[in-house]
C-alpha cells in the first residue's frame, strides 16, 4: 500500500466526518426548541440588531474583550491569523489560484507565526494561572499541542530549506482528490506529519469542544430578539401543556 | 455572629487564589417528602435514581437548546472563572462559573458523547454517582442565577442555565431545596410565597391605609380584588409588610393615587415571585404564573403592573407572554382570550418604574426632591433586571429608568464603579433561591463584591441609602450589611424614595 493512498482515503474519511459530523451537530442544535426568550440583556430588539451582535461577536470577540484582555489577545490573534493561513491554503486547492487568494499570500505566510504565538499564549495560562490550571483537562492541553504542533510543522516546511516540500507535486495530490484523478503525494516526513495532524483535527471536530463554532450561532443568549412582550413565543412541547388543560 | 469569616473590605477588588473544598461544607436544607410530592417530585431516592437522573439530564436536552449548546460549546478559556461573586467571595474552584457548569457537565459527557463514554479520562467525564449527586447539591446551591457569567463568556454560555437544569434533575430524583420548594407549595396552597391568607392580606392593606392617612391626611387606597379595575398590580408578597419593601408599595400607591389611576391587587394572585424559576421547572414556573393569568380575566383589568422584584420582572418580562399569554401579539386562541382584554397602548406586563417614570415624563407626578435631602443614594442593579430584562423601548432602559425616577425624586444621586453597574452589576449574594438562613455563610461571602463597591462610595461620596427594585436584594441587604458594618436600614425600595418625595393634594 502505498503511501498516497493511505493519505488520501484519510482524507476522503477526514472530511466525510468533519462534513458530515457537522452536519449532524447542526441539525440538532437547529432542531432543539428553544422555549423560553432568554437573551443576555441589553439585547438588541430588531433582528437587524442581532446580526450586529452575532457578527461583533464572531468578528472581533466582543464579549470576550470586555471579559478579559490577555485571553481576547490571545484568542482572537490565534483565529484571525488562523482564518488567514486556511485562505492562503486555498491555493493548493484551487487551479487557476484565484486573485484574491494571491492577494494575501504574503500576509497568510507569515500568519503561521502569529497562530502559533496565540496558541503558545493560550497553553501558558492554562499552566500560570492557577484558575485556569484547576479547569484545564488533559484533552484540553492536548488540543492546544495538536494546533501547534500543525502551526509549527507548516512554518517548519515554509521558512526551513531542508524542509520545503514540492509544492507542484502538492497540488497536483490535491487537486487529484478533489477531481477523483489520484496523483502521488511528495513523501516528506515533515509534510507528512502536518496532514496527519490536520486529518486529525478535522476528524475530532464534530466530536470536541470546537463545536464552540457552530455553537456560538446557536447560543441562544446571544441570538434572541430582545421582544418577548411584543411577540409570544410558544415551543411546540410547551403549547402541549396548555392543550392538556 | 456565626461561625465564618466575613470577607475583608480592601482597597480594590481582588481576585483570590484557589482554595479547594472551601465551601464544600455548604448544606441547605432538603425538602420534606411531602413538599415534593406537592410539587409533583417523588419524595426518597429510590433504587436505580442514576438511571432517572441520566435520563432527565438527556430529556432536557432535547427540550432546551440553550443548554445542549452550552453543553457542548465550552472551550475552558476561563474568562469567567473571575466573574462570579460567589467565587470572589469564597475563593472555592467550584464557584468558578465553567467548574460549576463541569459538574453537569462532566456527566453530560459521560453518557451523552462519543469522547465521554469511550475516553472518560481524556475529557474528565463522570459517572452519575452519590458522591456526584452531593456536590450538585451543594455547589448548584451557591448560584444565585444572576448570569454574570454569561455576560462575559464568549458564548454566552449561561450558568444559570445550567443550574436550574441540575436543580430539575435533582427533583426529579426526589432531591429537593427546602426553601424554593416549600415556598412553592405555599403558592398552590395559599396564593403567596409567605403563605399569607386573604384576610390577613386584606387587613394589612387597611391597616397601611391608615397609616398613609395619618401620616398624610390623605385616603390613599389599596384595594384588593376590585374587579374592573384598569390595572392589577402584581408585586412580591414582602411588600406587604417586610422592611423596607413596604415603604415601597406605599410609594406605588401614592403614585397611582396622584395620577388617579384606577387599580387592584389580588387575593388569588397576591405574589409576583416565581421561585419555578430557580428550581429550573417549566412546569411549576407555568402553574406559580397561572394564577396571574386567572386573576386577570377574573378581574378584567386592562393592564398589569410589576411591582419592584427582580426575578419576577425576569419572568414577568421575558416569559409570561409564553407562559400565561400576559403580553401582545399572540395569535393563538389561548393568548388572544386574554389579549384582546388588555389595552394595546400600554405594555403588558409593565414594570411599575417604567409607569412612575411615564408620568413623571409627562408631569403627572409633583415631586420635591428636598424631601430626600438627607439622602445620599447610590442604585443596586438587581442582577435579573439588568441581565435578564428591559425596561422601556430602548436596550439598556432597565438602567437608565429607574435612575431617572430616583434622580427625580432626590438630589444627591452617586453611581457605584462602572465595572460593578448595569450589566456588569454584582449580584446581591442571595439570589436563585439561596436567601434562606441555612446558606448565610454563601451569602455574607457572595455579597463581599457589592459591599467592596458600596464601600467605595461611601467613602468618597458619604453614600447612606442604597436603593434597590427587588425584594430579594433588600432582604438579603438587610441581612448582609451588618456582617460588612453598614448600618441595615440603608437599604430602601426605590419607591420609597418616590413616595417621600411625593406631594400629594399638590394636584388632586
Ligand atoms: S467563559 Fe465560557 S467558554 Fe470560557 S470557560 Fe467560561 S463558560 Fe467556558
Ligand atoms: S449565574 Fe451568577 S452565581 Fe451562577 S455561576 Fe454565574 S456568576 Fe456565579
Amino acid at each position: 500500500m502505498s503511501v498516497s493512498l493511505v493519505y488520501a482515503v484519510l482524507f476522503y474519511a477526514a472530511t466525510a466526518i468533519l462534513v458530515g459530523g457537522l452536519i449532524y451537530r447542526i441539525r440538532v442544535y437547529a432542531r432543539t426548541p428553544v422555549p423560553l426568550k432568554i437573551p443576555t440583556t441589553p439585547a438588541p430588539t430588531t433582528r437587524t440588531g442581532v446580526l450586529f451582535r452575532m457578527f461583533r461577536e464572531i468578528t472581533v470577540f466582543e464579549s470576550l474583550f470586555k471579559s478579559n484582555k490577555w485571553i481576547w489577545l490571545f484568542g482572537w490573534l490565534f483565529h484571525f491569523t488562523m482564518l488567514l493561513v486556511l485562505l492562503r491554503h486555498l491555493r493548493y486547492f484551487t487551479h487557476p489560484v484565484w486573485f484574491w487568494v494571491d492577494l494575501i499570500q504574503p500576509f497568510g505566510i507569515y500568519a503561521g507565526f502569529g497562530m502559533a504565538a496565540g496558541l503558545l499564549g493560550l497553553w501558558a495560562r492554562r499552566f500560570l494561572v492557577d484558575r485556569v490550571r484547576y479547569i484545564s483537562s488533559l484533552s484540553d492541553h492536548l488540543m492546544l499541542i495538536l494546533l501547534i504542533a500543525i502551526a509549527i510543522t507548516g512554518l517548519l516546511m515554509s521558512f526551513v530549506p531542508e524542509w520545503r516540500t514540492d509544492i507542484v507535486a502538492l497540488k497536483a495530490f490535491m487537486l487529484g482528490l478533489l477531481y477523483f484523478d489520484w496523483q502521488p503525494l511528495p513523501e516528506d516526513p515533515m509534510l507528512m506529519i502536518h496532514l496527519g495532524l490536520v486529518a486529525t483535527l478535522m476528524m475530532i471536530f464534530p466530536i470536541s469542544k470546537l463545536l464552540h463554532a457552530p455553537g456560538v450561532f446557536f447560543s441562544p443568549t446571544r441570538n434572541q430578539i430582545d421582544n418577548p412582550r411584543e411577540k409570544r413565543l410558544l415551543s411546540a412541547w410547551a403549547a402541549k401543556l396548555e392543550s392538556s388543560e | 455572629m456565626a461561625d465564618f469569616e466575613t470577607p475583608a473590605l480592601t482597597e480594590f477588588q481582588l481576585v483570590p487564589h484557589i482554595k479547594k473544598g472551601s465551601m464544600a461544607h455548604s448544606q441547605t436544607f432538603a425538602a420534606k417528602p411531602e413538599f415534593q410530592e406537592d410539587l409533583g417530585f417523588p419524595g426518597e431516592l429510590e433504587e436505580g435514581w442514576e438511571d432517572v437522573a441520566v435520563k432527565k439530564l438527556g430529556e432536557l436536552t432535547t427540550k432546551y437548546r440553550g443548554l445542549k449548546v452550552f453543553l457542548d460549546s465550552c472551550v475552558k478559556c476561563g474568562a469567567c472563572t473571575d466573574k462570579c461573586h460567589y467565587y470572589l467571595g469564597t475563593a472555592d474552584p467550584l464557584n468558578m462559573p465553567v467548574a460549576r457548569q463541569d459538574l453537569l457537565r462532566s456527566v453530560y459527557r459521560r453518557y451523552y458523547t462519543f469522547a465521554g463514554k469511550y475516553f472518560p479520562w481524556l475529557v474528565g467525564a463522570r459517572k452519575m454517582t452519590k458522591g456526584m449527586l452531593d456536590k450538585w447539591y451543594c455547589y448548584f446551591h451557591q448560584c444565585s442565577q444572576c448570569r454574570r457569567c454569561s455576560v462575559f463568556c464568549p458564548y454566552g454560555i449561561d450558568t444559570a442555565e445550567i443550574s436550574m437544569a441540575a436543580r430539575e434533575i435533582m427533583d426529579a430524583v426526589s432531591v429537593g431545596q427546602k426553601y424554593c420548594n416549600e415556598i412553592i407549595g405555599k403558592v398552590y396552597k395559599i396564593g403567596n410565597n409567605l403563605g399569607l391568607p386573604e384576610k390577613a392580606l386584606v387587613n394589612t392593606l387597611e391597616g397601611l391605609e391608615e397609616d398613609v392617612k395619618d401620616e398624610t391626611g390623605i385616603d390613599v387606597r389599596f384595594p384588593v380584588d376590585q374587579a374592573g379595575a384598569d390595572v392589577l398590580l402584581i408585586t412580591p408578597s414582602a411588600d406587604f409588610f417586610a422592611e423596607p419593601h413596604i415603604d415601597g408599595l406605599i410609594g406605588y400607591g401614592k403614585v397611582f393615587h396622584q395620577a388617579g389611576i384606577n387599580w387592584t391587587l389580588s387575593s388569588h394572585a397576591s405574589e409576583a415571585g416565581n421561585f419555578g424559576m430557580f428550581i429550573g421547572s417549566y412546569e411549576n414556573m407555568r402553574r406559580v404564573a397561572l394564577r396571574i393569568r386567572e386573576a386577570a380575566l377574573d378581574l378584567k383589568v386592562k393592564r398589569i403592573v410589576v411591582g419592584e422584584c427582580g426575578h419576577a420582572w425576569r419572568v414577568a418580562y421575558s416569559f409570561w407572554n409564553t407562559l400565561i399569554g400576559v403580553g401582545h401579539g399572540g395569535n393563538d386562541p389561548y393568548a388572544k382570550a386574554l389579549q384582546q382584554q388588555l389595552d394595546p397602548n400600554y405594555p403588558a406586563p409593565q414594570h411599575i418604574i417604567e409607569l412612575t417614570y411615564d408620568l413623571i415624563q409627562k408631569g403627572a407626578l409633583t415631586l420635591d426632591k428636598s424631601a430626600n435631602d438627607d439622602q445620599r443614594v447610590t442604585f443596586h442593579d438587581s442582577c435579573n433586571v439588568a441581565r435578564a430584562s428591559r425596561m422601556g423601548t430602548m436596550p439598556g432602559g432597565q438602567f437608565v429608568l429607574p435612575r431617572e425616577v430616583i434622580k427625580s425624586s432626590v438630589n444627591h444621586y452617586f453611581d457605584m464603579a462602572p465595572e460593578t453597574i448595569h450589566e456588569n452589576t454584582f449580584c446581591c449574594g442571595g439570589g436563585g433561591g439561596i436567601l434562606t438562613d441555612d446558606l448565610i455563610e454563601i451569602r455574607v461571602k457572595g455579597a463581599q463584591p457589592r459591599m467592596q463597591a458600596l464601600m467605595d462610595v461611601v467613602q468618597e461620596y458619604d453614600v447612606n441609602y442604597l436603593a434597590a427594585i427587588c425584594a430579594i436584594c433588600k432582604s438579603q441587604f438587610s441581612k448582609v450589611l451588618p456582617y460588612y458594618k453598614f448600618p441595615m436600614d440603608m437599604i430602601g425600595s426605590v419607591h420609597g424614595l418616590v413616595s417621600n418625595a411625593i406631594q400629594l393634594g399638590a394636584k388632586q
